[in-house]
């Protein structure tokens, strides 16, 4: 249960590690958005040149990006060969009511390749931004929003307080369902419903234990005089830097790359 | 042939990952049936790991446990008999309880075992009666017990289950000094009642030297004695380089003897204690 690696901090030095976060998620966006704006090999050719740098810069072991797109595989081969039949125009290959046409082949290629992309790019980004960094980020962002009367401070909180307990609980839950098993508990055998059932005496106490830490958590923010987002200081002041505007220009050289690609080279559909 | 046995077993954690972590190393020992037996070693030696081996909620990556002679994991499909035999309390027991009454929540083990209903009420009365939990409480639940009460009905719990052994891992950490004496002294009434074979895991010295006959003392994965109470606490300078050491009382006499007064070696009570120096002072004629 231990083992997801999609969202996980991996912890060394790197460039793409002391980038400014804010930076880090604009540049995920623009570049999954980028991604999915390739009609044609050379401009994908960029993106993945792209991914490749940036997964070679974060300075995180290969086995890593590979653990995390294991994940996923299956959805890619199998959205790559729904989309193999999928294509107009002449069949080069045809059995019973299957259809492979060049169109087809193209579009599994441009499939299989942009979600390996748009996986190792989020990967890289969690891999080198710790969660606690990554909400800060994204209550700095999402500031502009208070116009409209969104609490951003809170709802960073609750993301942060979110994430904090995720391992806590997990080791909680392994706890449990132990001393469940130690009264004989059996959670592997039997039916849906008799192994939803045999959850119950881990979820309760679950919640129950889950209750008590909020409980608890919120008395000692309290102690400390925590109020909320009004007025509130910061320890890490975020600045951007030289890196983080090299990093910005090497984005937009990126853009105007893949734009120019599309614009001037024949598309493929 | 002794009840529980190990032979050679070895506990590592993430084995082949970069994070692997010998939790027990190469642990033999055997118990005998209707024996007391006393678990120490700092945190992290490995008393939480070797005991839940012992009913077989983790399974050894190397060794065996045999109990009665039978290797516990020669049916591993069958592995929940050998948990209703060896009944193992965690540590902070209270929060597994799940039921709306407390009643229920003892019945839990018992149910799972599939015994009649008239079988599993009568189990329940008499582990309540054992840890000294209140007949009214019963209906009650358990979320509106207190601290030391929920304890009480979560041991019930696996008492309930009628193991030949009855594994506690501090069951009196977070109680209030005399909730502790009470419980322990409660369990140690049931051992003598029922005369089951108990293991008590704990970090007081004092609780141990009282009610065990033995005493396991683990460091760094290792056995490294299981002997007698009284040898083990007569070696005090070992245990104090393990980061444990030996009762206060124990101390308190050993020191007595080494200013020159003729003792007794190894008194592990205050009771013991007591009379051994009322005799000296009797025998000096300054009492």
């Amino acid at each position: 249960m231990r083992d997801v690696t999609l969202g996980q901090y991996f912890p060394c030095d790197s460039v793409l590690h002391r980038l400014d976060p804010r930076l880090k998620i604009v540049s995920l966006i623009t570049f999954i958005v980028l991604t999915f704006c390739t009609f044609n090999f050379c401009s994908l050719g960029v993106v993945a040149a792209l991914v490749i740098a940036v997964v070679a810069l974060s300075n995180v072991p290969l086995k890593m990006y590979l653990k995390s797109l294991k994940v996923i595989i299956i959805i890619v081969v199998i959205t790559s060969i729904l989309n193999l039949f999928y294509g107009q125009g002449e069949p080069i290959f045809e059995w019973w009511i299957f259809k492979v046409t060049l169109a087809g082949i193209y579009n599994a290629i441009f499939v299989c390749a942009r979600i390996i992309c748009l996986i190792l790019f989020s990967s890289a980004l969690t891999f080198t931004t710790t969660p606690n960094d990554l909400t800060d980020a994204l209550e700095r962002l999402m500031k502009p929003l208070t116009v409209f009367h969104i609490k951003v401070h809170e709802i960073a909180m609750m993301m942060t307080i979110a994430l904090r307990f995720v391992p806590t609980l997990l080791e909680e839950t392994d706890k449990i369902m132990a001393a469940q098993k130690a009264r004989g508990a059996d959670m592997e055998s039997g039916n849906l419903i008799t192994r939803v059932k045999a959850l119950i005496p881990v979820l309760v106490p679950l919640f129950v234990s889950s209750f008590r830490r909020a409980y608890e958590l919120a008395v000692a923010m309290e102690c400390r005089c925590y109020q909320g987002g009004k007025g509130r200081t910061r320890m890490k002041q975020l600045k951007l830097h030289k890196r983080d505007y090299i990093c910005m220009a090497v984005s937009l050289l990126v853009i105007a790359g893949v734009i120019l690609c599309n614009i001037f080279l024949p598309q493929i559909h | 042939m002794s009840l529980l046995s190990a032979r050679d077993l070895v506990y590592t954690y993430s084995q082949g990952s970069p994070l692997e972590h010998i939790a027990v190393n190469k642990v033999d020992f055997d118990i005998e049936q209707g024996e007391f037996i006393g678990v120490i070693g700092h945190t992290g030696s490995g008393k939480s790991t070797l005991v839940q081996m012992l009913n077989g909620l983790l399974k050894p990556t190397a060794g065996t446990i045999t109990l009665d002679g039978v290797n516990i994991w020669a049916k591993p499909k069958e592995i929940r008999k050998i948990r209703f035999r060896v009944g193992l309390v965690f540590q902070y027991p209270e929060y597994q309880l799940f039921e709306e009454t407390v009643a229920k929540d003892i019945a839990y083990g018992p149910t799972n075992m599939g015994l009649d209903q008239e079988e599993i009420e009568d189990r329940v009365v008499n582990a309540a009666k054992f840890v000294g939990l209140k007949s009214e409480l019963l209906s009650k639940s358990p979320f509106d017990l207190s601290g030391g009460e929920k304890r009480r009905a979560a041991i019930a719990g696996v008492i309930a289950m009628d193991p030949d052994i009855l594994i506690l891992d501090e069951p009196c950490a977070g109680l209030d000094p005399v909730g502790r004496d009470i419980l322990l002294a409660q369990i140690y009434n049931y051992h003598k009642e029922r005369g089951n074979t108990v293991i008590l895991v704990s970090h007081s010295m004092e609780d141990v030297a009282t009610v065990c006959d033995r005493v396991m003392v683990m460091n760094h994965a290792r056995l490294e004695m299981f002997d007698t109470a009284q040898s083990v606490f007569s070696r005090g300078e070992e245990l104090s380089g393990m980061g444990l050491r030996v009762p206060q009382i124990t101390s308190i006499i050993d020191s007595l003897i080494e200013a020159g007064i003729p003792l007794e070696k190894g008194v592990l009570t205050v009771d013991k204690a007591v009379l051994g120096i009322t005799e000296y002072l009797k025998k000096e004629g300054r009492l």
